[in-house]
């Protein structure tokens, strides 16, 4: 919302100046985003009158003027306006003035080869409009020499000012003087619009669709001349950004713009007998003023006559019958439009207007009258004409509306103790009225604050008034002691997952948590599919970490990278519900290393190894892990597995990635991935912080080596398993430390080494126990096709 | 007698000396002190020599037993010491070769931060809550005091899902950690006190906008709140969090919708070699929106708002690591470009604690 400090003080009766006001408007929440003055970089520019123009002598469109700007000397200018002739009174800009419409800083400098010292000024140079047809002509009387901002009145800074959603009367100028007013900075100007009415007849108004519009009131005025505004509107509109029409759509603008109601006129001859306000008929189409045409439905409301739709109710006017320079007889409405439901008009529309702004906020449903007389007034000053008593259909909304309040509750709830005198007098400044007679006051909302509804309100209306700077800071209720600890189990899992990995040497990465559907496709697809995707990039959300760890890969392995180790603690977003997960990839090669031989690729081992220590850091009980076959698809079949306590609960997948995904995904070098399930870790029990009783054995351990020829597909797993269950008592760890095939193994077998310690505890193990252990453990591994190796 | 003694020691000592390697030395030790050896057979003599005899050269011949002895010794320290300097050269090896240091791992900036949140915060005894991404727009929006047509649900730029849950509510992706307040109310009796840091989506793309981002929010609701309470909180978690004392905050009157009264909370910066560092009064920005919570919301999720009242607040997480660690590229933050994240990561052992200081 912009507006001028002159227009500011036509309300508002202040001797405050621009940095009081503009510091003011920000600590009562019209937070003031710019302030601009023309007049400041206008500075250099003077009123001048040409002297005398002959024609230069180089060249047919240019103009060798001499120039008086009221320096006592006569100023040589080249112009290549054509309007500029001698006695032409215009605005100059000596050597040295920067041009805001040119972005240039004028110098004295040579035009086909004759001196030029200065500019006279085209409208556009000066950012003051479009128009560049020639130079600016002044009338006779500007006075030479005279700084020309200031005798244009240009000397006047715009303010922009942020509103905020709710607050429907700052949206006018006047409700900003109320507000400042309020603030202490000076007093609100009575508005006094005396009622105008003539003998043109009334127009006939018909309202079928209250819901959306209950009220509607309009004038006729027949014989007006629609000319350009004068010259100040013209001035006030174009400072604050809006383009002068004519006088008819400047006076509905400026009125907008001045007391926040929006108001439309019609050309009559345009309309077709009765003005109708119903809903629109489905598939209707409307050509609005702003050149497009739009589907309309039954739910929006519409301003039409006998035939069709002229207006979507509080939010565009038609070009069927917008108003001309030849418009002779109008019809002026005053609404009051439903706020919801131009809202979700224009959301369905995807329209906005100034107008749609202020209606969705609300507009003061008790202004219908005066707002209708100022225009009407202001019709008939300016375009002249015949005004028509007022039509008045329907009735707006104006029920009084209370609050009851007790003034402790600015302290109780904001937070500052306000004499309940001062808050009266604030509350009263805005408009309300209050009622101190019962036990808690009775407060009168005025019929412009439609958002204010209960107490809590009140409060906020004192505090900004009062300045939150005034706020004290008081610290919160303390527990006695130290800190409580607060993070739950999940949160501590992730903490310590997420650590564990970053001291692994992989990198957090935080990657988008929507993809497109050709990534998600092989992991899947996705359960949730954005009905308005910002692109086809990021279009679903992931049902796996992994496209977004390899499409960050590939980026990197593009820009250059040797070694690629990303890991992302997020969530994977399935039908059920959110997933937290960490996702691991690596890729690239590893780096080389003098003490290091071998392949340089990563393969499934190096991401189990990952996926094995953070489960462990995260409270897995990783000792009791299985690998199970039938890993996603997304890997290699023979190079990945799920890590699980059982079939029902995986708590990981990993592996070498299948080729497909590397190809989708661009990555010509292999990579191995991991997802680990986080919500899948089972929760520890709660023992409290004693640890069970121990005692280190006192006798030592005795290590054993078995060596077995097992079938060649034998998952080794299954066979540490069978070996270390074969003695719970005395075997503590079976470590499988060699794989071997080759000479002296026969086709169709493989040689796996096994080492076992085993733990004595009362006394040493005999050579009866240690062999009764073994013969076990060889039984053990029969059951599996394993045969001692000789 | 006396006079070969001396000579015989010389001889001895010069012999001992001369030993090249351990073997050489074993041979004179033999042939000195072995059970054929020349010192043992004078030691030998002393039995039959008269009292008065064993009285003068007894002493002689032990103190040169003695040093051949210790000679002995000596040069077989000597010689050991050679023979290990001479394996010690063998064994050289190029110390100046690298070692592998490992990768070097990191923790995402944004993580750290929330961990830093989390302790900052624990400190003033609120918990760490979290909700779905995925929400429905009762909770997102009409709980909050949102309706249907409220300018503000415009505002907010949302990426929706066809999907409807079981209440028939349109699934959205949350555009604020605020429905984190709702289910929390929900879910637990007051008092709260909680932050709830996260994922949240708005669709609306330049350089200093993503779709997605990471918001914290707060919440307490407890008896006696005022907004008093919450300029407090916020002053001491800034402080916290950017370690200064001279951090000044900006309370603004603004309006959300599910605070009432609510405010802009700005914070004071100065420049520093051409980068906004917190603290002090020279420039102003806003860092925080905040409030009391709206009497509608607390009634929306079923509680009195005549017994409880309390306070929110939401703020950027990308923002506050940008504004500590000095990034100046949002959109850098989920590309997952492995030098950034090495430069703009954590240790994994820059564990956010009270007595090391939040910050690493």
């Amino acid at each position: 919302m912009k507006f001028t400090l002159s227009w500011l003080k036509d309300h508002l009766d202040t001797e405050a100046d621009l940095d009081t006001v503009v510091a003011t408007l920000t600590a009562i929440g019209l937070e003031v985003e710019g302030v601009e003055n023309a007049a400041e970089k206008l500075k250099p520019f003077t009123i001048a009158e040409v002297l005398t123009a002959s024609p230069h002598p180089q060249a047919d469109k240019l103009q060798v003027l001499t120039v008086d700007a009221g320096t006592g000397e006569t100023i040589q200018v080249v112009c290549g306006a054509a309007n500029a002739r001698a006695g032409l009174k215009g605005v100059f800009g000596a050597p040295g003035a920067y041009v805001p419409g040119s972005d240039l800083t004028l110098k004295v400098a040579a035009i086909r080869g004759v001196e030029s010292r200065g500019m006279m000024c085209s409208i556009r140079e000066l950012e003051l409009g479009d128009e560049h047809e020639g130079i600016i002509d002044l009338p006779a009387d500007a006075p030479v020499g005279v700084n020309y901002a200031e005798w244009a009145g240009l000397d006047d800074p715009v303010i922009d000012v942020s509103v905020t959603p709710n607050r429907q009367d700052a949206m006018g100028v006047r409700g900003i003087a109320r507000d400042l007013a309020a603030a202490g900075l000076g007093t609100l100007k009575p508005l006094a619009v005396a009622p105008i009415e003539g003998p043109a007849p009334a127009p006939e108004i018909v309202i079928e669709d209250e819901a959306g519009c209950p009220a509607y009131f309009g004038q006729n005025v027949d014989g007006v001349t629609n000319g350009p505004a004068p010259a100040w509107m013209q001035r006030r509109l174009r400072a604050i950004g809006q383009r002068p029409i004519s006088a008819l759509v400047d006076i509905t603008n400026y009125i907008m713009i001045d007391v926040g109601r929006p108001l439309h006129v019609y050309d009559r001859a345009k309309v077709r007998g009765r003005t109708i306000v119903r809903r629109a008929r489905p598939g209707e189409t409307f050509l609005a003023l702003n050149g497009k045409t739009y589907t309309l439905d039954e739910t929006m409301t519409s301003i039409a006559d006998e035939t069709h739709t002229h207006d979507i109710g509080g939010i565009m006017g038609g070009e069927d019958s917008g108003v001309a320079e030849d418009t002779r007889d109008v019809l002026i409405e005053c609404a009051y439009f439903e706020p919801e439901h131009v809202a979700l008009t224009g959301q369905k529309l995807g329209l906005t207007s100034d107008a749609r702004q202020r209606f969705e906020r609300g507009v003061d449903p008790a202004f219908l009258e005066d707002g209708l007389a100022m225009a009407t007034r202001m019709v008939v000053e300016l375009c002249g004409g015949t005004p028509s008593p007022v039509t008045r259909a329907g009735s707006p909304p104006v029920e009084p509306r209370f609050v009851d309040y007790d003034p402790i509750r600015a302290e109780r709830l904001g937070g500052l103790a306000v004499p309940a005198e001062r808050q009266a007098e604030t509350l009263e400044k805005l408009g309300f009225s209050v009622d101190r007679s019962g036990e808690s006051w009775r407060i009168e909302v005025p019929s412009w604050r439609r958002d204010v509804i209960g107490s809590a309100d009140i409060v906020e209306e004192v505090l900004r008034i009062e300045g939150l700077d005034k706020l004290p800071s008081t610290p919160l209720p303390r527990a006695p002691g130290v800190a409580r600890p607060t993070a739950t189990p999940a949160q501590l899992i992730e903490r310590k997952a997420r650590r564990a990995a970053a001291a692994r040497g992989l990198n957090e990465a935080v990657t988008w948590s929507f993809i497109s559907e050709a990534e998600a496709e092989p992991f899947g697809g996705s359960a949730w599919v954005l009905a308005n995707p910002i692109s086809e990039e990021l279009k679903v959300m992931r049902p796996s970490l992994l496209p977004g760890l390899l499409a960050a890969a590939r980026r990197n392995l593009a820009r250059g990278a040797e070694t690629v180790r990303l890991f992302e603690v997020g969530r994977r977003y399935l039908g059920d519900k959110e997933h937290p997960t960490i996702g691991i990839l690596l890729a690239g090669d590893k780096p080389r290393h003098w003490r290091r031989s071998g392949g340089r690729g990563f393969d499934a081992f190096d991401v189990k190894a990952e996926a094995l220590a953070i489960l462990a850091e995260a409270g897995a009980p990783v000792g009791n892990l299985q690998v199970l076959g039938d890993a996603a698809g997304v890997y290699h079949p023979g190079q990945s597995g799920r890590l699980g306590l059982g079939p029902k609960m995986i708590l990981a997948e990993f592996g070498a990635l299948h080729p497909r995904i590397l190809k989708a995904f661009d990555l010509d070098g292999g990579a191995v991935a991991a997802e680990l399930f986080l919500d899948a870790i089972p929760a520890k029990r709660a023992s409290g912080h004693m640890r069970p009783a121990y005692a280190p054995p006192a006798l030592q351990p005795v290590r054993r080596d078995f060596a077995f020829l097992v079938p060649a597909d034998l998952a080794g797993g299954d066979l540490v398993r069978a070996v270390r269950g074969a003695d719970k008592a005395a075997i503590v760890t079976a470590e499988l430390f060699d794989v071997f095939t080759g000479q002296g193994v026969p086709e169709g077998r493989k040689s796996l080494a096994i080492e076992v310690v085993l733990q004595p505890t009362e006394k040493s193990f005999t050579d009866e126990d240690l062999k009764a252990i073994s013969d076990r453990i060889v039984a053990a591994a029969a059951k599996l096709g394993a045969t001692l190796r000789a | 007698m006396t006079n070969e003694i001396d000579p015989l020691k010389r001889d001895w000592l010069a012999r001992i000396e001369a030993a090249a390697d351990l073997p050489a030395l074993e041979a004179e030790r033999v042939a000195a002190l072995g059970k054929q050896g020349e010192i043992s057979a004078l030691l030998k003599t002393l039995g039959a020599m008269t009292p008065e005899q064993r009285q003068t050269e007894g002493p002689k011949i032990h103190a040169l037993r003695e040093a051949v002895t210790e000679a002995i010794a000596a040069r077989k320290a000597a010689l050991e010491a050679a023979e290990l300097e001479r394996r010690l050269a063998t064994e050289r090896v190029d110390m100046t070769l690298p070692v592998d240091a490992g990768a070097q791992g990191s923790v995402h900036p944004v993580s750290q931060v929330m961990d830093e949140l989390a302790e900052i915060f624990a400190d003033m005894g609120f918990a760490v809550a979290t909700g779905p991404e995925i929400e429905d727009d009762w909770h997102n929006f009409t709980a909050l005091n949102i309706p249907e047509s409220h300018p503000a649900r415009a505002m907010h730029d949302t990426f929706y899902f066809e999907q409807r849950d079981q209440a028939g509510h349109r699934m959205l992706l949350r555009t604020h950690t605020s429905p984190v307040q709702i289910r929390t109310m929900q879910g637990q009796k007051p008092p709260i006190y909680i932050i709830a840091p996260g994922r949240t989506y708005r669709s609306d793309s330049d350089a200093t906008h993503t779709p997605m981002f990471h918001q914290v929010e707060g919440l307490v609701i407890d008896k006696g709140i005022t907004m008093a309470h919450l300029k407090w909180t916020l002053e001491t978690f800034l402080k916290a969090y950017f370690e200064r004392e001279d951090i000044v905050l900006r309370l603004r009157p603004s309006y959300f919708p599910f605070t009432e009264p609510s405010a802009e909370v700005d914070v004071g910066y100065h420049l520093k070699d051409g980068r906004r560092v917190l603290g002090g009064t020279d420039h102003w920005m806003e860092l925080l929106g905040s409030g009391m919570v709206h009497p509608r919301v607390i009634e929306a999720c079923g509680l009195d708002p005549a017994e409880w009242q309390g306070f929110a607040f939401g703020c950027g997480i990308d923002r506050l690591a940008m504004l500590k660690y000095g990034m100046d590229d949002l959109r850098a933050f989920f590309d997952g470009d492995s030098r950034w994240l090495k430069h703009y990561g954590f240790s994994a052992l820059d564990v956010p604690t009270l007595s090391g200081g939040v910050g690493a």
